[in-house]
């Protein structure tokens, strides 16, 4: 079992590594904040993973949390932000 | 039993993010890229957080280990409630911004901002 969670994290490092393509080339800034939204999820989801791993489990998912707390407020942020300057 | 019902819902959780990646490397604009990521926001998430849950749950019932499962899946609910939000919220600035949905003939979708608003 802990092969597959592992196994997991490294299927989800793939999917961040392809994530960085829209982050160099995407076209407007917006498709930069969504590559980054997608990677905070699954941000998240290694943080519960390596909590498992490690067999420390309520201190990760507390960390796992927080991070979604913060990725949410990062997005809004960014919206609120790039609102205003418009799309160069 | 309770493990593999985990791999399972781990690995439906990992289909939908390679959806999601997928989508947002493929299509071709942003409103369509954040409709591909939303799929990573609810369901990838959704079942890749109960199949850790169930994981962490391990065979029997123990009300620690029930607390930190169902944390587990708080953050699940935390994000049914602000994926939406930011997508939103990002969706706004967007299209304020002046960026029109592609389509295939080019033509724009609306006549955005309308003449006699103006």
């Amino acid at each position: 079992m802990e092969g597959f969670l592992v196994g997991t994290g490294l299927v989800l490092g793939g999917f961040v590594v392809a994530g960085f393509y829209r982050i160099a080339f995407g076209p407007t800034i917006y498709d930069r904040i969504l590559a980054v939204n997608l990677i905070g999820i699954m941000t998240v989801v290694f943080l519960v993973l390596m909590g498992l791993i490690y067999r420390r489990v309520e201190m990760f998912v507390d960390i796992a949390l927080m991070y979604s707390l913060l990725a949410f407020i990062g997005t809004l942020i960014f919206a609120k932000y790039f609102s205003k300057r418009g799309v160069e | 039993m309770m493990e593999a019902l985990a791999v399972l819902f781990i690995s439906a959780g990992l289909f939908f993010f390679f959806t999601a990646t997928v989508g947002l490397l493929r299509l071709p604009d942003f409103y369509s890229r954040m409709h591909a990521m939303g799929k990573a926001d609810t369901m990838g998430l959704l079942l890749t957080l109960t199949g850790l849950a169930l994981y962490q749950m391990g065979e029997g019932l123990s009300w620690s280990k029930a607390f930190v499962a169902f944390k587990i899946l708080l953050i699940a609910v935390f994000w049914f409630l602000g994926g939406p939000t930011a997508t939103h919220a990002l969706l706004r600035s967007a299209f304020e911004g002046g960026k029109m949905p592609w389509t295939k003939d080019g033509q724009a979708v609306l006549d955005w901002p309308r003449q006699e608003e103006r």
